[in-house]
């Protein structure tokens, strides 16, 4: 018997669900011990929920011109906000995907034998680990401008499940994109066109309520409704979901579930 | 028909093939750019396949990788087809790409760990084999050290280190020296013959360095446009031209008329921006 036939360990300790998780948290390690290296990113996507929630929507709660079931509108709007920050922190996090195929990195996680799926779940896992920060900064935020914040363990946790969810959803979504534009230019161009329609066909700064027929159809299929739906009851004093939280998890959970399964098809093609 | 499928089965053959294959063919679009290929070559040997740009050279390893599927004929790899048992495939081989694979934001030791992690080594097994990988590829010192500050020899290094971690039994090396000072260039032949002797590595490389290719390899191939032209060792393939004959020679030979027209744009920018990169 020559080596070459022989298995070059004794048993393979790749296999199996204890291997497919452990290679799926190698794959999200590669990511956050490269954001430690440099945090200067998770620093510049602290902005823009800055900006939305102390000017926007300090300017906003003057109007009282939409209705907020009972709620202050910075309340109201707060969910939306965390909610967008999240979604414009994963909708670009493709390109990098992008960047390591034109340096040779991804090559590197084709050739191992780490299943297609576990490359997937390991990059919408340390999106999500990202999520957690602009959560954190969110509520750091929102405590200071003295929104009605609900605290105890249920309520962070909810709101960190709902956040990693749709950072998950966006993260993987982006990843699809990647795959099938493949070029930075492109990506940069899809992500512009996308990101806005996104936001605003969703309930995350005014209800559902107040959109004429055609955009609320759109905004029941957008992901980002669900998510802000769920946040609205879990971070807020007094907010409610308007399609109850099971819904929002399980729309969620399905979406997710259908992304992954896309983008594990489609991984493989962004080498060629 | 059927003796040839026996001979591709791997347990027919007493004489085992590191890599196999049968009429094994990849086109893009219009363009055919491995051309129903038939070879093979032996365990424990280094191979070294030669030709000019846009040969076909890449195409072929990404295929025997399982990166890029054929679009018709079959390969073996380690015994196993690398359509249908892709995994198997996996686990016994190493790569590295003509392109950079480490990854430059990590440091040297983050990168084997990734890379340890991804192949399912487990402690202290993964602890003690990247210590030894480390010192093997002398990198001890730079461990620490983030990539993007290591020099092009040492990253050409770390990616065998990291491509050596889980003991493949076939190491593809694709344009190992490209773009390397001739020190830097000697350390990797080295470290190449090295492995061969520790660990009884089947080496599969391309280069278009002929030095190389005489110095480090029992046995080369000659590739134009898709196909095979010649294959043996080197010193088999110079005698065949003349007394004299320099292995540059023999690439001329095979090669030559056809090299300027060759050469694409994209083929020239993609070797020229991975030169500067390991700059
Ligand atoms: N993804 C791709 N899409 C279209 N054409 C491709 C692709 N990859 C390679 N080719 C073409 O296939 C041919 C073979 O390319 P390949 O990279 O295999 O050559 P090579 O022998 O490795 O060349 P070099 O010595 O420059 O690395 C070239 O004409 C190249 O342009
Ligand atoms: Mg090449």
């Amino acid at each position: 018997m020559s080596h070459a036939h022989e298995a070059p360990l004794a048993a393979w300790s790749d296999a199996g669900w204890f291997g497919f998780l452990r290679q799926t948290s190698a794959v999200a390690e590669a990511d956050i011990r490269k954001l430690l290296h440099d945090p200067m990113e998770l620093l510049t996507r602290m902005v823009q929920p800055v900006l939305w929630l102390a000017i926007f929507g300090q300017v906003f709660s003057r109007t009282r011109a939409i209705p907020t079931g009972g709620l202050r509108y910075l309340d109201f709007m707060t969910p939306g906000v965390l909610a967008q920050s999240v979604l414009f922190g994963a909708i670009f996090y493709g390109i990098s995907l992008i960047w390591e195929r034109d340096l040779g990195i991804v090559h590197k996680f084709l050739v191992s034998p780490t299943p297609r799926a576990a490359l997937v779940l390991g990059r919408a896992a340390s999106s999500m680990a990202r999520s957690l920060c602009q959560m954190t900064l969110v509520y750091l935020l929102a405590f200071l401008l003295g929104v009605q914040l609900r605290f105890g363990i249920g309520a962070f946790a909810g709101v960190a499940a709902a956040v990693m969810l749709g950072s998950a959803i966006f993260s993987t979504f982006s990843l699809i994109a990647a795959c099938i534009v493949k070029s930075r230019e492109r990506f940069m161009g899809i992500g512009q066109v996308l990101t806005m329609p996104l936001f605003f066909a969703s309930n995350a700064i005014y209800p559902l309520s107040m959109m004429p027929g055609w955009l609320r159809s759109i905004a029941v299929v957008n992901p980002l409704t669900y998510q802000v739906d769920a946040l609205r009851a879990l971070m807020i004093q007094g907010g409610t979901s308007m399609f109850g939280l099971r819904i929002d998890f399980a729309a969620q959970l399905f979406a997710f579930a259908v992304l992954v399964a896309i983008a594990t098809k489609l991984y493989p093609k962004i080498i060629t | 028909m059927t003796s040839v499928s026996s001979e591709l089965h791997p347990s027919a053959s007493k004489v085992s093939a590191a890599v196999q294959t049968l009429e094994l063919t990849r086109k893009f679009e219009d363009l055919v750019a491995v051309d129903h290929l038939s070879f093979s070559t032996a365990s424990g040997s280094i191979f070294g396949l030669l030709g000019p740009n846009g040969a076909g050279k890449s195409t072929l390893i990404k295929m025997l990788t399982t990166l890029l599927p054929p679009s018709g004929g079959t390969a073996l790899v380690a015994g196993f087809d690398v359509v249908r048992q892709p995994r198997e495939v996996r686990r016994r081989i190493g790569y590295v790409s003509q392109m950079l694979s480490a990854d430059g934001d990590l440091t040297g030791y983050e990168n084997l760990l990734i890379s340890a992690k991804l192949y399912g080594i487990r402690r202290p097994e993964r602890t003690q084999r990247i210590a030894q990988a480390l010192e093997f590829m002398e990198l001890t010192q730079a461990a620490g050290k983030v990539v993007r500050h290591y020099s092009g020899g040492m990253i050409r290094r770390l990616e065998i280190a990291q491509s050596m971690l889980h003991r493949p039994a076939i190491l593809f090396l694709d344009e190992p020296t490209v773009g390397l000072d001739p020190v830097a260039k000697q350390a990797v032949w080295h470290r190449i013959q090295a492995l061969r002797g520790e660990f009884d590595t089947t080496i599969f490389m391309t280069t278009h360095d002929m030095e190389e290719a005489d110095q480090l390899c029992d046995v080369v191939a000659f590739m134009h446009s898709g196909r095979l032209l010649a294959q043996g060792p080197p010193a088999d393939l110079k005698a065949r031209l003349g007394p004299d004959a320099s292995l540059g020679d023999v690439f001329i030979h095979y090669a030559g008329a056809s090299i300027a027209e060759e050469g694409e744009w994209t083929n020239v920018a993609r070797t020229r921006s991975t030169a500067r990169r390991l700059e």
